[in-house]
């Protein structure tokens, strides 16, 4: 699959602060890529680096194959973290005037925002001022104006914030039916479980160096410690763990069951299988609960960020 | 350059359908005139004010014919009771005041006793009219006593008038020079206004756009420097739109104006009793010369300097005042960087006043129209008195040269200003930004 977005080696500095350190990120094409970081990592300079907002001290940017050119901010679209609109101005004039910066023209411009403002079910809006919606509302508002030109890369930080859960899964849906459309989708946000259920891809960001980034699944599998939830049914709840934790390392596991059952989690260090654990736990008990334990992406941030520092 | 567009129309028509804007461009020349015929009609009325005095003359001088009753006041005579009983008679029917004139024997012993009672202290204008009163017939009764014939006194009274000319022998008049200082003051003086009001303006507009957070959304699509831009231009536009108007309107008040009071002043001719055909020949004389003084200057050519400097001046301080605006986030944070915006402008229209209107073509004066800061407001107010083309061809470079420069430098700090929230900041660190 080819990469619609390449850096290679960003580096910037604001006076002696260094803000990104040889940072290299490669967006495969049509896919969602997770961009995360503790606060002040560094993601945001690196997102306003890609929208030609910053210019990089070092470093290159490519951009559908070829270096980033200024009129390439007509293929992609931002949605800052700091977002807002004019607040005196009508909703309907400003969706023009933001698409018209875009380059879009005027009657492109509104025939689109008629689509998506029907979509939405906003139209009525059209003559209200800024000032007058809620804040759920500009959102929907500055979210139609981010995709309106159809840009091939959307970047997104943190987009759902200021939605609530409605709202939130429709703007969902729509970055998924983005991405099916063809729509690359860079998306930098602290809300792990939207990472989890997006992202394909991700990148990890610490101190201002990249520290970790490719498939979400290859990480996950790279992370995995061969640990094994189980769930065994027997009277002698404290005997068997003492004979378990003999042959393996165990702890205490938390999970919902109908049974009173013993939950352990079992670490596979010393070479033995699955199988091996399957085979070695039927002969004792019965086992109604068996699941191996995959880290979340909750757990990779914090596993990686703690051994980088 | 599209967006350039894009970016002027919309802040254009941002501030031109702003309310305060409508409000101060219509009701603005409104409160202006109200103000102006207050105080004129506010002065009339005090100079149409009849001060009651009276008076006890115990000297041998005064004859009842040197209390005649004028515009301004109106005598009564008490020298026939003692002045312990006129200061009552005065206190009781509330007169203005009493005039107490000693019995002495020397004229210069009169000079020296004439006294004034009164329950509030008086207005100078009554006392320098009354002491006028008192000279007049005691220098008439001391040329009698020293044997001048007021006659021939009075054949010698000369009056010199030097007429003024340039070499060209175009004629020129103390009116005209007058004219002149209006003209040069005012146009300095709207300058700075225009700076201080638009350029604030300009300000705000950066920190609402950095308050209501839309200005990262808008420069993903352009470049700071382009949105400064437009912003700086659209205003100016919103700006001269409003000189227009205000011009228009100037005009047809004055039309109108000019209709009201040729009237009015007709009517107190009559009343003064004053001839009335030769009142009215000098007025006209005086108005016919004054406009055609008037249209002897160079009206376009200055107006064409006008709107050069104009333009210099308010790019040069506006593009600071964006910088301002993008640095702070809310207004108060700016106090600390106005001062040194306003000082220059403020210390132009000073030096301006100060020494143009003695020595327009002198030392002071012609430095401060050469130095970039100052050089709109002080140029223009040379202009009128005529400069050396090569003077103001110079001033006008330097100001070019500068406004570039400080453009330069203030779309760096804007450029890293209005995406830094939350820090207070101060000269060093703008210094900083100068450098990313």
């Amino acid at each position: 699959m080819d990469n619609i977005l390449v850096t290679e080696n960003i580096v910037k500095n604001f006076g002696d602060f260094r803000a990104l350190n040889n940072v290299s990120i490669e967006v495969p094409e049509q896919s969602i890529f997770g961009l995360l970081g503790p606060n002040g990592a560094g993601k945001t300079t690196l997102i306003r680096i890609i929208n030609q907002i910053t210019l990089p001290d070092e470093g290159k940017i490519f951009f559908n194959g070829k270096a980033l050119q200024p009129n390439d901010v007509h293929f992609i679209g931002y949605l800052p973290e700091e977002r807002g609109l004019y607040k005196r101005m009508k909703v309907g004039e400003q969706s023009i005037y933001l698409a018209q910066l875009k380059g879009l023209s005027k009657n492109e411009a509104k025939k689109r925002l008629k689509y998506w403002f029907d979509k939405f079910e906003i139209g009525d809006w059209w003559n209200k001022k800024v000032e007058e919606l809620s804040k759920g509302m500009a959102q929907k508002v500055q979210f139609i104006v981010t995709v309106l030109h159809e840009p091939k890369l959307l970047i997104f930080d943190e987009p759902f914030s200021g939605f609530d859960p409605i709202n939130a899964n429709l703007i969902k849906d729509e970055i998924l039916r983005l991405r099916d459309k063809g729509a690359t989708i860079i998306f930098s946000t602290h809300r792990m479980e939207s990472v989890e259920e997006l992202c394909e891809y991700i990148a990890l960001i610490d101190r201002s160096n990249k520290i970790l980034d490719g498939k979400l699944i290859d990480i996950k599998k790279q992370f995995k410690t061969n640990s094994f939830e189980v769930g065994l049914v027997t009277d002698e709840k404290d005997k068997l763990m003492q004979e378990i934790s003999q042959k393996f390392s165990v702890s205490n596991a938390e999970f919902k069951s109908l049974e009173d059952d013993l939950k352990l989690r079992i670490n596979l260090s010393n070479g033995d299988t699955s199988t091996d654990l399957i085979k070695y736990l039927n002969k004792r008990a019965l086992i109604n609960h068996y699941v191996e334990v995959i880290p979340t992406a909750n757990d990779i941030f914090i596993q990686a960020v703690k051994q980088n520092s | 350059m599209n967006k350039l567009k894009l970016i002027i129309k919309r802040e254009f028509l941002a501030k031109v359908r702003n309310r305060s804007f409508i409000i101060m461009t219509f009701v603005s020349p409104l409160i202006m005139v109200g103000m102006i015929a207050l105080v004129v009609y506010l002065s009339k009325s005090s100079m149409e004010k009849i001060n009651v005095v009276a008076y006890v003359d115990n000297s041998k001088f005064f004859s009842k014919n040197d209390f005649k009753d004028s515009n301004t006041i109106h005598y009564i005579d008490l020298t026939e009771v003692d002045l312990n009983k006129a200061k009552q008679i005065v206190q009781e029917s509330n007169h203005d005041g009493l005039l107490f004139i000693p019995e002495k024997d020397s004229i210069e012993q009169i000079t020296e006793s004439i006294q004034f009672f009164s329950q509030e202290t008086p207005s100078m204008v009554l006392i320098s009219s009354l002491e006028n009163n008192l000279e007049k017939k005691l220098e008439k009764e001391k040329m009698l006593q020293l044997n001048i014939d007021l006659k021939k006194l009075e054949q010698s009274d000369l009056n010199v008038d030097i007429k003024l000319s340039n070499y060209s022998g175009e004629k020129s008049s103390k009116l005209v020079n007058g004219i002149k200082i209006a003209l040069g003051m005012g146009a300095g003086y709207v300058i700075m206004m225009f700076i201080i009001v638009y350029g604030a303006m300009v300000m705000r507009s950066v920190i609402e756009e950095k308050t209501s957070r839309i200005v990262e959304v808008i420069i993903s699509s352009v470049k700071p420097f382009q949105l400064m831009m437009g912003k700086v231009i659209g205003t100016a536009g919103a700006g001269l739109l409003q000189f227009f108007i205000w011009a228009v309107l100037m005009f047809l008040m004055l039309v109108a104006g000019s209709y009201f009071f040729g009237m009015d002043s007709m009517a107190s001719v009559q009343t003064a009793q004053i001839p009335t055909d030769q009142m009215e020949a000098v007025a006209t004389n005086d108005a016919q010369f004054a406009i055609s003084e008037i249209l002897k200057l160079p009206l376009f050519s200055m107006f064409i300097w006008f709107i050069l400097f104009f333009l210099g001046g308010y790019l040069l301080y506006s593009s600071i005042y964006a910088a301002i605006g993008s640095a702070v986030d809310n207004e108060t944070d700016t106090q600390q960087f106005m001062m040194p915006v306003i000082m220059p402008l403020m210390i132009g229209v000073y030096v301006g006043f100060a020494t143009v209107i003695n020595d327009p073509h002198g030392t002071v004066a012609t430095v401060f129209s050469m130095i970039p800061f100052t050089s709109p407001i002080v140029m223009l107010m040379r202009i009128p008195f005529g400069v050396p083309w090569w003077q103001i061809a110079l001033s006008l470079f330097l100001l070019i040269i500068t406004f570039l420069a400080v453009i330069w430098l203030a779309a760096k700090i804007y450029r890293v200003g209005i995406l830094m929230y939350g820090k207070k900041v101060n000269y060093k660190e703008l210094y900083k930004w100068m450098r990313y």
